[in-house]
């Protein structure tokens, strides 16, 4: 009693701004990680869009190479660390608590840190294009001996990516406690939704790689300042050292990208299917697999470091390993669809156009995996098209799958359903204009990461910038389709979609409450 | 379960964390000034860290009046238990990164540098013996010797051990002046290892010529014990706190996990000793 009453009265909740400073909330935080995590897709996709233009003619027209480099390497930092990652860990804030029936995050305040270590991270990197020399121009994978000749930039880099670390390992810790420990009675492990446990899988990979990555960056730096030799040769290192810590990071991180928006598909395929998720179990163990693999197969983005072939051998099968549980995702997908009673709103449109793309970049992934022709194509616009049918069809699609899907539980409001499809429509398009044509491109020998190519590129890089452009102005209209349904959206109906059966659509109202689940839902029986 | 998730704390809206991002914002900008040697950038550092020491200081402060007016109940005591297990999970993966490094060092890159052409053209006359500083680092410096410093440092923490899990079952029985006494001992056993480290570090620069730019066994001996001796300055740190909570009469027998998060905490720097006792200093 005394407990309530000092929740609701005696402290007045702070308003205004000071409310998302020192907000508790997972849903305040899981909105500051959204748009946190939308703003920054903004700044990376101008700078994309900046790359692009420099292509869209050969010869230098626009920027000069080092800032050209400078664009290249923040646009893969900021999508990845500032864009992407934020995006499903406010999903995870947002959804896990109502998912299964717990009042908040484990350490809400934790969590209020985990978000606001986001904007000094951003403020380092993105003020290290101000810095004597501007941003390290080194890519977003950071190798090492390049990053050892770089200025000041390179340090604030590096520093933003030990505060964006710290962020993650916070955050991951308090999502892994909250999924372990917050259940309500009787949603046992085995009963979670797919997404509260992809994200489980996710935590743990990030707890275990990001310590990693802070590793080699630290090396990085005492490398550049304080006269060590990790990486340089003559000291007995070696630059392929860097190469091997970061990738044992790099790896798993790409499914730390990718394994949330399996789960944020595996809630939105089941919904418009009106069936529950074909193959539950088998799911989990896939996802399982994945995340267990994805530490054991990371030196298949070093096959040009001249490493014995036994190694090769080894990381290119252990590779083709990944695509069986990925194999028995896909499959799953498919099966939940089939013979359902299939509906094809927004969020539903976004997953088959995840579906299709995603699986394309996975079968792209299976040709980069064989050594013979990995050579042949490293560091390609075939590894840059390959990358991005998984990154942008597929995280990002996952993404906007998912806010369209739980939109109407986020504000009570429904979204324009007619500009949504115009939005998913405009994306579909302008996503393959611009990096389907980079197959070819690739395949054809273009190298990545340089501002000028050979003559016989010239076509498709065109069109490759002429959809990346239009891919651009697709989500500015999306951020016009938010703002309209957040300001003159219809009044949802408490259940605007029949097929969805989680806790958050089936026990709260609509829109959510600022506290769900004060007391948990009792789910035995 | 069902009784208690009704009764699971959640904290009111908090300053802490936005003065710990400010902290930590200055830190990183300030360490950015200095090491580029830009004037003021030391100010910058001190002031970033004098604002974390201050947010460190509330945060846990606010914590401990909370855990000790009782709002926490055994579904929160749980909840920090998975989350130190895991934080602590997060370190050995950091520690890792180094010791793979090592690893990296030892059995494959400085074998490779000795064989092939680039023993025989680039840098012959270079034999792959470890320890070493590389084939074109001009440094001769003496390795750092297992049965010195270290070996009475391995006691030291080993003993130290002890004494924690001493301290503990006096927490248990609840026999406070011993709990406090060995408490004590297990601080007074954690600052002669730093003590010593120190000498032992002034020893090898002053005497053994073996500092950070001594190549790859330099490079791997300062970053792996320096780490690890940065962690025991933390884990000092907290044992000292818990030893003032114990003296003010925190902690009951059935509910301590302060105290025992630090005492994990303790542990796991001790296993990481050993493993750099045995490859570091050993091997």
């Amino acid at each position: 009693m005394e407990a309530a009453h000092d929740h609701n009265h005696d402290h007045h909740e702070p308003t205004g701004i000071m409310r998302y400073v020192t907000t508790t909330n997972h849903k305040d935080i899981g909105s500051m990680y959204l748009w946190f995590s939308f703003m920054m897709f903004l700044v990376g996709g101008v700078m994309a869009l900046v790359i692009r233009a420099e292509l869209f003619q050969p010869g230098l027209q626009v920027v000069e190479p080092e800032f050209f480099n400078q664009m290249t390497t923040l646009h893969g930092l900021i999508m990845v660390f500032g864009a992407i990652m934020p995006a499903f860990v406010g999903f995870a804030n947002w959804q896990i608590p109502m998912m299964i029936g717990a009042p908040d995050m484990a350490f809400p305040r934790m969590n209020n840190w985990s978000f606001w270590l986001l904007p000094p991270a951003g403020i380092l990197l993105m003020g290290s294009l101000l810095a004597p020399g501007g941003a390290g121009g080194v890519g977003w994978t950071m190798y090492a001996p390049l990053t050892i000749q770089q200025g000041m930039g390179m340090d604030m880099m590096i520093f933003a990516i030990h505060i964006l670390g710290m962020s993650s390992i916070m955050g991951s810790i308090n999502i892994i406690t909250t999924i372990l420990n917050m259940r309500a009675p009787g949603m046992t492990m085995m009963k979670m939704p797919l997404f509260v446990w992809t994200w489980l899988i996710t935590a743990y990979l990030l707890v275990a790689s990001m310590p990693v990555l802070a590793g080699a960056v630290t090396m990085t730096l005492t490398d550049r300042h304080f006269g060590t030799h990790f990486f340089n040769a003559a000291g007995g290192g070696d630059p392929v050292l860097y190469q091997h810590i970061f990738w044992f990071f790099g790896h798993p991180e790409v499914y730390i990208i990718a394994i949330p928006a399996f789960g944020v598909i595996s809630e939105v395929i089941p919904t418009f299917s009106r069936k529950p998720l074909f193959g539950y179990a088998s799911m989990v163990y896939a996802t399982g697999s994945i995340a267990i693999l994805s530490f054991l197969v990371w030196a298949h983005h070093m096959y040009t470091v001249g490493m014995p072939v036994e190694a090769q051998l080894y990381y290119m099968f252990a590779t083709m390993l990944i695509a069986i549980p990925t194999g028995v995702k896909v499959f799953n997908w498919v099966a939940t669809m089939w013979k359902g009673s299939m509906s094809f709103e927004t969020p539903m449109l976004f997953a088959q156009g995840f579906l299709f793309l995603f699986t394309i970049g996975g079968f792209t992934g299976i040709v980069l995996a064989v050594t013979p022709i990995d050579i042949q194509l490293h560091d390609t616009y075939y590894v840059v098209a390959h990358f991005h049918y998984v990154m942008v069809a597929g995280a990002l699609f996952a993404a906007f799958a998912g806010v369209y899907y739980w939109l109407p539980k986020w504000i009570g409001k429904m979204y324009d359903e007619r500009l949504g499809k115009i939005h998913f429509w405009l994306s579909l398009t302008f996503f393959n204009v611009t990096f389907f044509v980079q197959h070819f491109l690739g395949l054809a020998g273009m190298p990545r990461r340089i501002p000028d190519y050979a003559l016989q590129f010239a076509d498709w890089n065109m069109v490759s910038s002429i959809g990346a452009f239009g891919f651009g102005l697709s989500q500015v209209f999306f951020l016009y389709v938010l703002l309209k349904a957040i300001r003159s959206g219809e009044k949802a109906p408490e259940m605007p979609w029949e097929g969805a059966t989680t806790l958050e659509w089936t026990h709260l109202p609509t829109p959510a409450p600022y506290h769900s689940f004060e007391t948990p839902p009792d789910l035995r029986s | 379960m069902s009784s208690q998730s009704g009764g699971y704390y959640l904290p009111e809206p908090s300053h802490w964390p936005i003065i710990g991002s400010i902290g930590l914002f200055l830190m990183a900008f300030g360490a950015v000034l200095t090491i580029n040697t830009v004037s003021g950038g030391g100010y910058v550092l001190l002031a970033g860290a004098l604002v974390m020491v201050y947010m460190l200081f509330g945060w846990f402060g606010t914590v401990i009046r909370e855990s000790e007016s009782g709002k926490y109940n055994k579904q929160v005591d749980l909840s920090f238990r998975w989350s130190m297990g895991w934080f602590i999970f997060s370190e050995v993966m950091f520690f890792g990164a180094f010791f793979g490094a090592l690893f990296y060092m030892r059995v494959l890159s400085i074998p490779w540098l000795a064989e092939g052409d680039t023993g025989s053209l680039l840098w012959s006359g270079f034999s792959a013996a470890w320890p070493t500083a590389g084939p074109g680092v001009a440094s001769k410096f003496t390795p750092m010797g297992a049965w010195g410093l270290p070996a009475i440092n391995t006691a030291l923490l080993l003993t130290s051990g002890v004494t924690l899990t001493i301290a503990h079952w006096a927490l248990l029985k609840g026999q406070r002046t011993k709990l406090n006494v060995f408490m004590f001992l297990t601080i007074a056993l954690g600052v002669t290892f730093l003590a010593l480290q120190a000498e032992e570090y002034m020893h090898a620069y002053t005497e053994l010529d073996l500092t950070l730019e001594s190549g790859a066994y330099g490079a791997t001996f300062y970053m792996l014990t320096g780490f690890h001796g940065f962690h025991v300055t933390i884990g000092t740190i907290m044992l000292i706190v818990i030893w003032l909570r114990g003296i003010r009469g925190h902690f009951k027998p059935e509910t301590h996990f302060g105290f025992e998060g630090v005492a994990w905490y303790w542990h796991f720097v001790d296993v990481v000793w050993l493993g750099l006792f045995i490859l570091v200093y050993w091997l």
